[in-house]
């Protein structure tokens, strides 16, 4: 049933004169369904969720980084005409609640109470009438703070005479969080003992965050009588978020509702679980109303789940010739003040193990340091399907090194290197079993399609004449769909997930699914999957996702999981659907199965196409009257929960032409071509939004984002004029193509794309701006690449930003 | 959503119903003009005020750009966008555009206003470097009646100017000299994000000589004198790259950045160079060139 997109191999992407408005029964260029009433206004996001008697919550956060709570007044606040609750981490912990877990089984402070950890952390909160009144009350609130000594230097954290962060831990005595390793050291010693080339590079990849438009919040509504609560919340995952509330809360499972009205936007950050919904559930059992939180922008920025904060030491080793033989890296992971990382258990550094990239390695090794900082913490799935973007970004700039050190063509060395089609399914040194690829391809579109040789002329040119342009590659594998359950869970559940459809007697459908969509467009492709295999249009498929009352169970969208896992549920389902319908014609034709021929939509008596049932006509019967065939229930529907077999293993070839202005130092992209491989393509239209979004993402953090602290701990990023995003003028047009490499374990062959532009991108454009200052004698500069850390590299001294 | 702290809102529909306003109220009240540094503060509750007098109405006598005899004046609440857009300006002050394009964003350009934007005083905000660069003066207005000050005296200091509090800022006038052009350069980080350094640059000259030179800086330092060293040296001269050079170099040492997330302070200092030089040798191109207006000139 695999359908390639435009039936083409490797093709080069006109969306200039594409048509998005067709109307495939499956797979193809459609519009998207929710699009209607997202450019209407009309889309219903958490804060638009009014209820009666509804009361409004504030959070009071700490103003600094590191201190003892010596008290907490909060009587003038309790005086405010409005107020009608205000809550410490003290009366949390009467009700065993001051603490709860995270995502990587650690615990994290709903409200302070011994001490606060990070600038921004929550500290109290107030309910009122109206969020004007809570937020007012929470300047009536007064903490006396006995301040402590900030970590706040990653480096420095393990030194002797840091203090202890994690004072509630029983014994803790230091700010470690965990050491991991992968790879075999000895094996990876033994190789580079004897190559030819060594390249060290110490590389950081700087704290970055999602920043999703719509910020973090809940609604919660807790029911006295039926003991019911409703949680209205920004949750990637409200089937997981469900199962923890439950298990923290002791409410019973089937007592808690969670839905995930629209989303403005996730990139991870509404993986987490954190203190403002527990607090807004909290107040909602307390005062028997409904109670909204809302965080505001810079709430977001600086106490929600962060991306990254890897510093990296890699390590390539090479003949001389430019077979590259093995790498190494040693990472030090910023995690924050709780280790609040969004990864599976047996994963404590997510998917970092794919470091060994896109090429064919002798040996690999990994060892972590990761540690407890006075910051944010998260560590979560940002566009980066469990920090596959740093492996990525480390190998890719490390390759780029070592083509630096070889004064070799970054493009030949990559492809002699690459794994080769016939090496699939590959096993990575690190235990990765990479299901399907042909790089080169990729590679050469790529090539073709930027016009590669004659941009290395233009830019001998301009470099006589003292310009600086910059041409960057990066190649990327990625791993996403997690994942298989024997190896995967998030405290304690498992990674599979469901789904349900159901042919209404009509033959209209609904498929219930786990996953949720922040943007990407489910609505229109989970329908069109089940369209192509059950002949009914994307029009009549109605797709559910988001309320654990509506769907069935699994693990939420995120890491690029949705189609890998969820989309193969959506296609097996449709497939069970359809060998019952299958029954049921048998019965109407009066032949047997094994004679009917299926053509999307009917089914067919063999040699006699006069004789047909469409699947409309099935469903009717099905609901209809009259017998069915012998043994066969009424009703068309099914149920799965389909737990993968493997990961997928989407890759792409990505370039990048920089020019750098040299009295500014000032970056311009000029053009970025990106080549994508994620298997089938189910919506190309939607591909190519999420890989437009990946590659501006990917441009800004190159560029200009992060989030820095000062020596006291406050964070620097707390707004959009601080934390910056790029604008459509800091992006070329992006010139995008695609070859199509199907998964081989996976029903349709979809690999899944959400995230691929945003790993791939980082590296292509690094790369770019290095190679510009190859003049000056750069071979690395960390991001972000703004014009002032880029003209420190024209000095001679690339610094790093932490 | 960040929301202010409870306050009180008045609206004044002239000028004198402003400053008695504002004389009335006393020192917890400010007017709001564009709102654009204004409400983002009072969001962020980084203001403690209690009341905003509201002078939008005010745009209808105080939002206008008029050339007269030897002067331009343009009223305090004429905004950012009508800036960018006068054809007056771009006629004799090109400068004015080229600030324009590269002050924050679309949004901000349609509200914002210039005595907003002088009276914020903001260390890196844009147009007091083009009125110090044009040598402009402000007319500030009291109930004990009207003063002219130059930006020297206007501008006191980061977040400080010579408007008391009972005062409004009402009109900038830009003296009109012969032969002359101007240009305005800024590095940002982002579209839309604040100066990581800009430089103006103002050229009179006669035939082949400099008559006069000015250059204003923005976000490096209190910088509203116009740089008279770089003044002295350009005068008499014929302009040439030697002497752009030379100018940049003074630039870079009589400002007085300070590192942030922007950038280090030695590259803003390299830039308040670059960028001098770089309007300098626009403002002589756009005089020989014979535009001193349109953006013809521009390279
Ligand atoms: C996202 C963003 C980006 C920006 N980027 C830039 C940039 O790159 N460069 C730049 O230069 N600016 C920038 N700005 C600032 C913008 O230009 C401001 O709006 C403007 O500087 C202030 O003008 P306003 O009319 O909005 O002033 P308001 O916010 O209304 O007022 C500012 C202050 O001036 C006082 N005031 C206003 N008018 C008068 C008057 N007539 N007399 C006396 N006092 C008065 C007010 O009481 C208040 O204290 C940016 C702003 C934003 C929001």
């Amino acid at each position: 049933m695999t359908t390639l997109d435009e039936g083409v191999a490797a093709t080069t992407e006109d969306l200039e004169t594409a048509d998005n408005d067709q109307h495939p029964v499956g797979h193809g260029r459609m519009l998207r369904k929710e699009d209607p009433r997202f450019i209407r206004g009309m889309g219903t996001y958490v804060d638009d969720i009014q209820l009666r008697g509804m009361l409004h919550l504030a959070i009071l956060r700490s103003p600094v980084a590191h201190a003892t709570i010596v008290s907490i007044d909060v009587s003038a606040a309790q005086a405010h005409p409005k107020v009608k609750a205000v809550i410490t981490g003290a009366d949390l912990a009467e009700k065993g609640l001051a603490w709860m877990p995270t995502l990587s089984n650690d615990v994290q402070a709903v409200l302070a109470t011994d001490k606060v950890r990070f600038q921004g952390q929550e500290v109290a909160f107030v309910v009122a009438e109206d969020r004007y009144s809570a937020r007012d009350a929470l300047e009536l609130i007064d903490v006396e703070y006995d301040v402590l000594e900030p970590v706040v230097d990653v480096r420095r954290a393990l030194a002797p005479d840091a203090p202890v962060i994690r004072t509630d831990l029983d014994g803790k005595a230091d700010n470690h969080c965990f050491d991991w390793e992968t790879g075999d050291e000895a094996a990876t010693d033994a190789v580079f003992a004897r190559a030819d080339v060594v390249v060290t590079e110490d590389v950081v990849y700087p704290r970055v965050h999602p920043a999703p438009m719509e910020t973090c919040g809940a609604v919660a509504d807790y029911e006295r009588v039926s003991g019911q609560l409703t949680l209205w919340t920004t949750s990637q995952a409200p089937h997981a978020h469900r199962t923890i509330y439950a298990l923290v809360s002791g409410l019973p499972e089937h007592k808690i509702r969670v839905i995930s009205p629209d989303i403005g936007g996730g990139f991870g950050n509404k993986v987490p679980i954190y203190p403002g919904y527990v607090c807004a559930i909290v107040a909602s059992l307390v005062l028997n109303k409904p109670v909204k939180w809302v965080e505001d922008r810079t709430e977001n920025l600086v106490s929600t789940g962060f991306a990254r904060d890897y510093i990296m030491r890699g390590e390539i080793a090479a003949t001389k010739e430019g077979k590259i033989l093995a790498i190494r890296t040693h990472v030090l992971a910023d995690h924050g003040a709780f280790n609040g990382t969004a990864a599976p258990v047996k994963y404590p550094a997510g998917f970092f193990g794919v470091f060994t990239g896109s090429y064919d390695l002798e040996a690999a090794y990994c060892s972590m340091t990761a540690v407890y900082t006075n910051k944010a913490p998260g560590g979560v799935a940002y566009a980066c399907s469990f920090r596959i973007t740093e492996a990525v970004y480390l190998v890719e700039r490390m390759v780029d090194c070592l083509a630096y050190d070889l004064e070799m063509d970054p493009v030949a060395l990559r492809r002699r290197n690459f794994i080769q089609p016939e090496q699939f399914p590959y096993t990575t040194k690190t235990g990765w079993v990479y299901d399907s690829g042909e790089y080169e391809r990729a590679l050469d579109l790529t090539l073709e399609m930027a016009g590669y040789d004659e941009l290395r002329r233009e830019q001998a040119e301009k470099r006589a004449r003292g310009e600086l342009m910059g041409i960057g590659l990066s190649f990327f594998t990625e791993a996403v769909g997690a994942g298989p359950r024997k190896d995967m869970d998030i405290l304690g559940l498992g990674m599979a997930d469901g789904c349900e459809l159901r042919i209404h007697p009509t033959g209209k459908a609904v498929v219930r699914v786990s996953c949720m969509s922040q943007g990407q467009g489910h609505e229109t492709t989970f329908a069109q999957i089940v369209a192509e295999e059950i002949g009914i249009s994307p029009d009549d498929i109605q797709v559910v996702n988001g309320d654990t009352d509506q769907t069935p169970f699994g693990l939420g969208t995120y890491g690029s999981r949705s189609i890998p896992v969820s989309g193969a549920a959506a296609a097996l389902v449709a497939r069970k659907v359809r060998d019952k319908a299958r029954i049921i014609a048998s019965g109407m034709l009066e032949v047997s199965v094994v004679d009917l021929e299926w053509q999307k939509g009917s089914f067919m008596v063999k040699g006699d196409p006069g004789r047909s049932v469409t699947i409309q006509e099935i469903a009717m019967r099905a609901h209809g009257a009259g017998d069915l065939p012998q043994g066969v229930e009424g009703g068309l529907e099914a149920q799965i929960c389909y737990n993968p077999e493997n990961l997928t293993y989407p890759f792409g070839a990505y370039l990048c032409v920089v020019d750098i202005d040299p009295g500014t130092a000032v970056v311009t992209v000029r053009r970025f071509i990106a080549v994508d491989d994620c298997g089938t393509r189910i919506n190309p239209m939607i591909i190519e939004g999420q890989v437009h979004g990946g590659l501006t993402d990917g441009v800004g953090m190159a560029l200009m984002e992060m989030i820095s602290f000062d020596e006291n701990g406050t964070c620097l990023g707390g707004s959009l004029m601080d934390y910056l995003l790029p604008t459509a003028l800091e992006v070329p047009h992006w010139e995008t193509g695609h070859t199509v490499t199907p998964s081989p374990h996976h029903p349709i062959g979809a690999k899944g794309v959400g995230e691929s532009a945003t790993v791939g991108s980082p590296p292509a454009v690094v790369n770019a701006v290095v190679d510009a200052l190859k003049p000056f004698g750069v071979r690395h500069a960390d991001m972000p690449l703004t014009p002032s850390r880029v003209w420190d590299a024209m000095q001679g001294h690339p610094t790093p930003p932490i | 959503m960040q929301v202010p702290a409870p306050l009180e809102y008045q609206r004044a529909t002239t000028v004198d119903e402003a400053i008695d306003l504002l004389e009335r109220l006393g020192s917890e009240a400010r007017l709001v003009a564009g709102g654009h540094s204004l409400i983002p503060m009072m969001k962020l509750r980084l203001t403690d005020l209690e009341y905003v007098i509201d002078i939008n109405d005010l745009h209808d006598v105080l939002g206008y750009i008029r050339v007269g005899v030897g002067e331009v004046r343009i009223g305090a609440m004429t905004r950012h966008r009508e800036l960018l857009d006068s054809p007056e300006l771009a006629a004799l002050f090109p400068i004015f555009a080229d600030a324009e394009r590269v002050i924050a964003d679309p949004v901000v350009r349609n509200r914002g206003t210039i005595g907003g934007s002088l009276c914020q005083a903001d260390p890196s905000e844009d147009l007091t470097a083009v009125c110090t660069t044009l040598d402009a003066s402000c007319v500030i207005r009291g109930s004990a009646g009207e003063r002219v000050v130059s930006m020297e005296d206007f501008h006191r200091g980061p977040y400080e100017t010579a408007v008391a509090q009972d005062e409004i800022l009402t009109e900038i006038r830009i003296p009109v000299r012969p032969s002359g052009s101007s240009a305005y350069a800024k590095v940002e980080r982002r579209a839309g994000d604040w100066a990581v350094t800009s430089a103006g640059a103002a050229v009179w000259m006669d035939g082949p000589t400099i008559v006069d030179a000015r250059v204003g800086l923005a976000a490096v330092g209190p910088n509203t004198t116009g740089i008279p060293e770089i003044s002295a040296l350009l005068r008499g001269r014929a302009p040439t790259e030697e002497l752009y050079a030379e100018a940049a170099t003074i630039a870079s040492s009589t400002c007085s950045p300070t590192t942030d997330n922007r950038g280090t302070a030695e590259y803003k200092r390299h830039l308040a160079g670059e960028l001098t030089r770089r309007t300098l040798r626009q403002a002589v191109t756009r005089i020989e060139a014979g535009v001193a207006g349109d953006m013809k000139g521009q390279s």
